[in-house]
């Protein structure tokens, strides 16, 4: 309401203040249904056991710093994209600090250090997520040269969606992204994505993103197919969206973060039905497999230790339970950011502000 | 009319007059200065060895641990660095290299349990690494990169925003009770004392907002704490030091040693205080006059001596930053504007 432009007419002043009322009254009961709703969790979910270990072993001059992307593939070899290695610079008197952080690092099935792949990558500025596609293709999603970059099993480059710019466009600190217009226009491009999935076709759904509030579907080769969503609250409308998983049938889940749901959506982007009693979907993963499932982190936020627990779901939304908290030790969880499921009962979490990798073995 | 302008005039007067005083107020030494009897010391020239191509920027941090091997966290060019020193200065290796959590470095300190706790308020992280060099656990976050350029900015009525119990505004310092509770001085621009339980979860805080009351802050530097879990705080731009108990409850303050730059409580059965009045690091030559010493005194506040001034030879101080006290007539003490470390032997003719 503050950004809109001229006065408001004198007759709608009572009128939005009778409006506030009523709306508070309503958010009253909102909130009532809500505490109801999340005691009523409480109750019923049962607790997963589990154990977990930090699996990964790095040379004396490699370092992670926040454990975003976390992802195997067929081998069981671990690939992660880190927030590390940031540049600095420091201009006149002012102390400016630029900064930029991403590196791709791959581990074998034991944890051990492999290799880093694409040092120096002109596509990596500022690292968000990392995904394994059926062939072992590793894709990544960086939130600061807004692209998605898809590796072969070798290392090198085989495709790219979006386009850094050119100039740097440098946004001030705290400012509000605008949307783009999100429809596969002329020059239209990423504007922070998040996240990356694929269908059984190799049709490629990317979650686009903080700025821009859309899903995007391409085919298998790189070809825009369209695109849905814009910013709110609605049905098929997105407010952050986080991370993206798709189904053996095609249908595409959504971490709608800010609005605290999954949406789910069949092929072409149709709306199905939600999932809103799982907290914030920072972190969305299928299992593969004949019965799928589907987890989802309720995270805590970057500035707090409350919430971090991960719940286990039917595709329908059914809870079959959750597991972990927020904290640093081990088997606690410090703002999970990705989730790796390959494998129902041992995931793999990355974490934001414990800059580590934790690999769970879950005890159902 | 007339009257007004008379009235103005008269205001501008006394406001002019009150400001060039201000202006050419002499600087004081510290109270405690004149009967403060003076600590004969020596220094090691070229204490730390390092390898060819590889150098200190500006000397931000110095701490030993239990094997007396020397870490400083330092302030080069292209980020700031940790290298690690043996017993005898020489190069051992470097810690965290290129590390996310490595921007503008403030001070490194060693936990009993040789852990290496860095602090840096570029990225407003506390690390700490284990005696390997790992990382193994995090407090605070480094704003993100898509937040882009970051213009350290100026103090206003809308900056800092309150301080929130798991960021920090510029922190500058870590200390730890027996019971590895962590005690953090945050900072620059946040104004407070943070306490979290070993892993790292909020306790409380201490000063809301920047101040000259007592338990309020400006600039706490340098934090510490002693046997029985009391905290001395450097509140440094107040000139002096506020002293807490274990729950933050204030028990003294010590207002005559000048701006406490750098705090160090040595171990051992009888613990002493040291604490710089470093010299300004932007070359205010009359601050410098009259700055630049190193007191030692009792914990309750009774100072005993001092030692030190200003200057850029072997011997004399270029702004210390850290005093590393683990053996209490050995310190080493990290300066900003001489880009070194130094050693000193206090009393080396033996105990007066």
């Amino acid at each position: 309401m503050s950004r809109m432009p001229g006065a408001m007419p004198i007759g709608l002043e009572n009128l939005s203040e009778v409006l506030m009322k009523r709306s508070f009254q309503c958010l009253l009961v909102v909130i009532s249904i809500l505490c109801m709703g999340s005691s009523w969790a409480q109750q019923v979910v049962p607790d997963i056991e589990f154990d977990a270990v930090d699996p990964l072993s790095f040379p004396d001059d490699v370092y992670l710093g926040e454990a975003v992307g976390v992802a195997t593939n067929s081998d069981g070899h671990i690939f992660v994209y880190t927030r590390s290695r940031g540049v600095n610079a420091s201009l006149g008197t002012n102390r400016v600090f630029l900064r930029s952080a991403a590196q791709l690092f791959e581990f074998d099935e034991n944890g051990d250090y492999r290799r880093e792949i694409g040092q120096g990558l002109y596509g990596f500025v500022f690292a968000h997520t990392v995904r394994v596609d059926s062939e072992d293709n590793i894709w990544v999603v960086d939130e600061g040269s807004n692209m998605v970059i898809k590796f072969n099993p070798q290392g090198q480059v085989l495709m790219t969606l979006g386009r850094k710019p050119e100039a740097i466009r440098v946004p001030t600190p705290h400012a509000d992204y605008q949307p783009g217009s999100g429809v596969g226009v002329l020059g239209d491009n990423f504007n922070r994505p998040t996240d990356v999935a694929w269908d059984a076709e190799g049709n490629i759904f990317v979650a686009d993103g903080y700025a821009n509030s859309r899903v995007a579907k391409f085919d298998k080769y790189g070809k825009f197919i369209k695109s849905w969503g814009s910013r709110g609250t609605e049905a098929g409308q997105f407010n952050t969206l986080h991370s993206i998983a798709t189904d053996v049938d095609g249908n595409v889940y959504v971490g709608d973060r800010g609005n605290r749901r999954i949406q789910v959506f069949d092929n072409e982007g149709n709306f199905k039905t939600q999932f809103t009693h799982i907290g914030a979907p920072w972190a969305i993963c299928i299992t593969p497999g004949p019965h799928q499932y589907l987890y989802s982190s309720n995270s805590n936020g970057t500035a707090s230790m409350d919430n971090g627990e991960i719940y286990k779901m039917e595709l329908d939304g059914t809870v079959l339970g959750k597991f972990g908290t927020a904290g640093k030790l081990i088997g606690e969880f410090g703002s999970v950011h990705e989730i790796d499921c390959r494998n129902e009962n041992e995931l793999y979490v990355g974490e934001i502000t414990n800059w580590r990798v934790q690999k769970l073995t879950l005890r159902p | 009319m007339r009257r007004y302008t008379e009235f103005t005039l008269l205001c501008l007067g006394v406001i002019t007059t009150g400001w060039l005083h201000a202006q050419q107020a002499v600087p004081q030494r510290a109270a405690a200065y004149a009967d403060a009897p003076n600590i004969p010391f020596e220094t090691v020239p070229n204490f730390l060895t390092l390898p060819e191509g590889l150098y200190l920027g500006e000397g931000i941090g110095v701490a030993r641990n239990s094997k007396n091997h020397v870490f400083v966290y330092t302030r080069s060019g292209e980020s700031s660095r940790l290298f690690e020193f043996n017993e005898n200065g020489d190069f051992i290796r470097e810690i965290g290299r290129y590390l996310y959590g490595f921007s503008q470095a403030h001070a490194v300190r060693v936990d009993s349990e040789d852990n290496i706790w860095v602090v840096d308020e570029g990225t407003d992280m506390v690390i700490k690494f284990n005696p390997e060099g790992r990382v193994v656990m995090l407090l605070g976050r480094r704003p993100e990169a898509v937040q882009g350029l970051y213009e350290t900015p100026r103090r206003s009525d809308s900056w800092p925003p309150p301080a929130v119990p798991y960021r920090f505004g510029r922190p500058t310092d870590v200390a730890w009770d027996s019971e590895g509770n962590i005690f953090v001085a945050d900072g620059y621009f946040n104004s407070r004392v943070v306490k979290y339980d070993k892993n790292g979860r909020f306790i409380k805080d201490i000063g809301e907002e920047r101040g000259t009351q007592p338990d309020q802050f400006n600039t706490p530097h340098s934090i510490q704490v002693d046997a029985q879990g009391n905290v001395y705080v450097a509140d440094r731009n107040n000139s002096r030091i506020q002293v807490y108990n274990n729950d933050l409850e204030r028990i003294a303050i010590y207002d005559n040693i000048g701006r406490p730059w750098a705090l160090c409580i040595t171990g051992g059965e009888h613990p002493y205080l040291y604490t710089s009045n470093s010299n300004p690091d932007n070359n205010n030559s009359a601050l410098t006059a009259v700055t630049g010493e190193i007191y030692k005194m009792e914990l309750d506040g009774t100072v005993i001596g001092k030692f030190g001034e200003p200057g850029k030879q072997w011997g004399k101080f270029g702004t210390v930053h850290a005093i590393d006290c683990r053996d209490e007539n050995e310190l080493l003490v990290a300066e900003i504007t001489t880009w070194r470390v130094q050693k000193l032997i206090l009393n080396p003719e033996g105990t007066p």
